[in-house]
């Protein structure tokens, strides 16, 4: 069985690597474990969970700038932002209930280990983007930092951006520096109904090069929209494709009437404040869409303009799969039926041509061994020695990413 | 300024170099000419000069591939260079280094409105992006005063921000791929059209690496379309503290402008001489604030800035009212280099960031260090993200002016971290503020960034010398002795 090991410093924290080293007892480190169903199951002897490095150290508003230990929950991060009208832009999504698991348990550390973000990643980024500076232990057990704590900084190396999306792999973060941003005054999203695919994917593209500053941008087909709790997406009965429009008061109204015209008659219907907050929120999450734990889900991110094409072709050779696009058509969500390797070989073979990058989120446990998180290709030998840069013993979250480490 | 002692094996070599580097590429690309090496010896950091043992001029990514692999082989460093206008001496060169320059590689391969991107050649110019997208109605968002020369390859190496960076992005916020060759010759492409890395994020870590990691080939940038309008405020203020004041106010107000720029008077007073743009001389500190999107947006928000600054006391506003005077109002702000070097006979630029709150506080220590130097100071701030550029006026011909315009500066820099900011906003440590990085990072913290340097550099042949101020072998940096069952525990840091 595993044992837990749950430091409350830094220092601790370091002594526990320094342990493992010894040992040669590899380590899983974990936030609240929320994510755990994603990627190759670890292969570590010993929980690292990072609980109780949690709390709020320091938030400047007018910075722009929090700090925060990685183990605190988003949930408690979120309304000490929103009391001051502000928020983590990058809006990451909470996936606990995709692997059948609670809502609101994701930390601040899982989030940005994950590199998550939400619909409005074209426009506001990823984790990354937010990312400024940590605290950490690598694996030899040193307690170091970088990046810094003011939003402007070139300052060495930036090793946020290569821990963001390192899912533990690299170093434990004990203390985490993001960019916080004000929250819009308004929101709403204007919607075009029944329109297929490819016409959706052309009006997502259209609307993304207006000058209408568009935030978020998703087209749904009918047998998913009918899944929504939103009404107004729920009771169309047909496909969806919402399009975001947020900021103050007026530029909003401006916006969406400009979208509108725009489109002339397709655009029909218009999400107002709190639907729209929650058709997103809905959309982010993604669970609402793909409910069946039987069920292998892939992400894949593509070239924005060809996201409907790809899910054609997938769509074509996965029968029975169900999907749908974010990012303007540049993220595609798919369920696939558990079917002999879930998918694998077609989704990535799909990629070859356009370019991009496919995901397993959520599958089997037999198949997530054999299917990694990433297939780098041309990039493996350099991606092992920049492990080993940080992790030679290979004792943090062994396996988690690549079969080989 | 040290740099690494020359290598006198490899010195002895230069002709046998030349020869093999002439066999390996086009040999026109090859240039070993003293006197056209001196157009390389320096870049915008121009105190500091060393023309390079030999310099190279390729023209596609084969021709970097070929002669990274012989350096590679031979043990020879290299310098890249973009368009040399660093200012931190990032593209120095070496005395036996190889200076590669990226000059030729000046093309646009690709614009792609339906994905938003472009796929450009590292030399090509930042502004020739918007330039060439501007007819539909596009642009490339980071903006660097420089931008009309510097290079996207040389803005990748430093992460280069703009004064429109606060809303829109630094370098690294808007890149979607790259193409790198490694010190070993070997190519690799990151990214692409699409989002987010496959695995770590190596686009991420080349992004500001200074030409230490790799040398960048190609680069695929995203592009955005340029808002419908935009509108700039000009405030005058009675104190650095009340303008400081007003740009929280901002923010707290939930607007993140376009552009929020502070200049203090002796700045201001500079640019006006020079000019005329009708800035208010009166004024202890000054403020422009640039809205941008669609006009309704603009006028909502504008009023809203305008009562904030009447708040916080402001003594003169100027509102533009069409674009040339919006262009005028910016005209003084991005003259204020060549300003002072009009009242100057050299200036030397520094480049750190502070919590915003500071500034008061920064403002009145570096009024007393200017007086203790006996040299002048100005300051232009990017106020909205605490990115300070103070501009030491002093005089070469002097002696000791240069090395006392030096040590004001690193005071400068030191105080910036010991406020709780960082070195260096933007322009890169390079050899200007290598020295200085113990101020933010102790030998811990080095040796992890050395480390991955390693990764990507076993024999670290590339851009040497510059951001660590010791350099240590890959070997020793990665040596760990747990086989042993003992490991030296660490002297845990207490934070
Ligand atoms: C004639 C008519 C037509 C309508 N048509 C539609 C329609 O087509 N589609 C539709 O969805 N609804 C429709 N509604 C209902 C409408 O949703 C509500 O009146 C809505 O609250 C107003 O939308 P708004 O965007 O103007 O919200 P606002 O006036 O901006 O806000 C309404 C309330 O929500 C709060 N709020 C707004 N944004 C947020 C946020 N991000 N977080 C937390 N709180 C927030 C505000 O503080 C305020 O209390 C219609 C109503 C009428 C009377
Ligand atoms: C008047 C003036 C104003 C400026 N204003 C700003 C400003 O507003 N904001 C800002 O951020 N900077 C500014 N700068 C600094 C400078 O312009 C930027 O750092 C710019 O990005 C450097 O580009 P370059 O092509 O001139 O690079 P170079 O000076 O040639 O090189 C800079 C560094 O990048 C490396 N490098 C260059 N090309 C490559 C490549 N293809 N692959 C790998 N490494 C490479 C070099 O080795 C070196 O370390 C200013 C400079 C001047 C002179």
């Amino acid at each position: 069985m595993t044992n837990e090991i749950s430091p409350t410093s830094a220092a601790d924290l370091a002594d526990a690597v320094c342990g493992a080293l010894r040992d040669k007892a590899p380590l899983q480190i974990v936030g609240q474990g929320s994510k755990a169903g994603w990627g190759r199951p670890d292969q570590a002897m010993r929980r690292l969970s990072l609980a109780r490095l949690s709390g709020i150290r320091s938030y400047e508003a007018a910075e722009l700038v929090m700090t925060a230990g990685a183990g605190t929950l988003m949930s408690d991060i979120e309304p000490v932002l929103a009391a001051k009208n502000q928020q983590i832009a990058f809006e990451p999504a909470d996936w606990g209930p995709l692997w059948g698991k609670p809502a609101g348990q994701g930390t601040i550390g899982g989030v940005l280990s994950c590199n998550l973000s939400g619909p409005r990643r074209f426009q506001a980024g990823a984790a990354r983007d937010h990312f400024l500076g940590f605290t950490a232990v690598n694996g030899r057990g040193e307690v170091y930092k970088a990046g810094g704590p003011v939003v402007k900084n070139v300052t060495g190396y930036d090793l946020p951006k290569l821990l963001a999306g390192s899912f533990g792999t690299l170093s434990v973060l004990t203390d985490v520096t993001v960019k916080v941003l004000p929250r819009p005054e308004k929101q709403r999203s204007v919607l075009l109904f029944g329109q297929d695919p490819e016409t959706a994917n052309r009006a997502m593209t259209m609307a993304l090069g207006s000058t209408h500053d568009i935030s978020g941008a998703c087209y749904l087909p009918m047998d998913l929209a009918r899944r929504s709790h939103v009404d107004l997406i729920r009771n169309a009965n047909k496909a969806v494709t919402a399009l975001r429009i947020e900021g103050a008061g007026p530029s909003v109204e401006h916006r969406c009437t400009a979208l509108r015209r725009m489109f002339g008659d397709a655009a029909t219907e218009e999400l107002h404040s709190m639907r729209s907050l929650a058709f997103w929120r809905e959309i982010r999450d993604v669970a609402t869409f793909m409910p069946d734990q039987e069920t292998a889900l892939w992400r894949l991110s593509v070239p924005p303009a060809s996201g409907a094409v790809i899910a054609g072709r997938l769509a074509s050779a996965l029968p029975g799969c169900s999907w749908f696009l974010d990012w303007g058509g540049g993220l595609l969500w798919i369920a696939v039926p558990p079917v002999a390797d879930i998918g694998a070989e077609k989704i990535r073979q799909s990629l070859v041509a356009d370019g991009g990058h496919a995901t397993l989120l959520r599958g089997p446990e037999v198949l997530r061994r054999s299917v990694p998180i990433i297939e780098p290709g041309a990039l493996s030998q350099l991606l092992r020695r920049v492990k080993q840069a940080f992790d030679p013993a290979g004792i943090l979250n062994p396996g988690r990413l690549s079969a080989d480490w | 300024m040290l740099m690494p002692e020359p290598d006198s094996a490899v010195l002895a070599r230069r002709p046998q170099l030349v020869d093999a580097l002439k066999r390996l590429i086009d040999p026109a690309g090859v240039i070993a000419d003293s006197i056209a090496l001196r157009a390389y010896e320096n870049d915008g950091l121009t105190a500091y000069r060393q023309p390079p043992m030999i310099a190279v001029l390729p023209k596609d990514t084969a021709e970097v591939a070929a002669i990274l692999r012989f350096c590679h082989q031979e043990g020879v460093k290299v310098v890249p260079r973009g368009s040399g206008t660093s200012l931190s001496g990032g593209a120095l060169p070496l005395a036996d280094g190889i200076l590669l320059g990226l000059g030729k590689f000046n093309r646009i391969l690709e614009i792609d409105y339906d994905n938003r991107c472009a796929v450009v050649q590292p030399g090509v110019p930042n502004l020739a992006i918007s330039h060439a997208v501007a007819g539909r109605g596009f642009y490339y968002a980071p903006d660097p005063s420089s931008q009309i020369a510097c290079s996207i390859g040389g803005n990748v190496a430093e992460n280069s921000g703009g004064v429109h960076c606060l809303k829109y992005g630094l370098t690294t916020n808007n890149l979607l791929g790259l193409e790198i060759v490694l010190m070993t010759g070997e190519v690799l492409r990151i990214g692409g059209k699409h989002l987010d890395a496959n695995g770590y994020d190596l686009m991420g870590i080349l992004t500001g690496s200074e030409g230490l990691l790799g040398v960048v080939t190609e680069v695929t940038v995203r592009l955005l379309r340029k808002p419908e309008t935009a509108r700039a405020l000009l405030a005058g203020f009675p104190s650095s503290e009340a303008a400081g004041q007003c740009v929280a106010d901002v923010i707290a107000a939930g607007i993140i402008p376009a552009g929020m720029e502070m200049m203090d008077r002796p700045a201001t007073h500079a640019v006006e001489d020079f000019v005329h743009a009708g800035y208010p001389m009166e004024a202890e500190a000054l403020l422009i604030v640039e809205l941008d999107g669609p006009e309704v947006e603009v006028d909502h928000l504008l009023s809203q800035v305008c009562a904030i600054a009447e708040a916080n006391g402001a003594t003169s506003q100027r509102v533009s009212s069409s674009e040339e005077e919006r262009l005028l109002l910016w005209a003084g702000r991005k003259a204020a280099f060549p300003a002072i070097g009009r009242i100057s006979p050299d200036y030397y630029c520094m480049d750190g960031t502070i919590p915003r709150s500071k500034l008061p506080q920064v403002l009145a220590r570096m009024e007393e260090l200017s007086l203790r130097y006996g040299l002048r100071v100005a300051n232009v701030f990017h106020a909205g993200d605490g990115n300070l550029h103070p501009l030491i006026m002093y005089d070469a011909n002097k002696p000791g002016e240069l090395e006392a315009a030096e040590s004001f500066g690193a005071d400068i820099l030191c105080l910036c971290v010991e406020v709780g900011g960082v070195l260096t906003g933007e322009h890169g440590v390079g050899v200007e503020k290598r020295d200085l990085m113990p101020q933010m990072f102790n030998d811990l913290d080095l040796n992890q960034q050395m480390r991955l340097k390693c990764a990507f550099d076993d024999k670290q042949l590339l851009n040497p010398g510059k951001v660590f101020p010791v350099l240590r072998r890959c070997a020793e940096l990665g040596a760990m002795h747990i086989h042993r069952g003992q490991l030296p525990r660490p002297d845990l840091p207490h934070f």
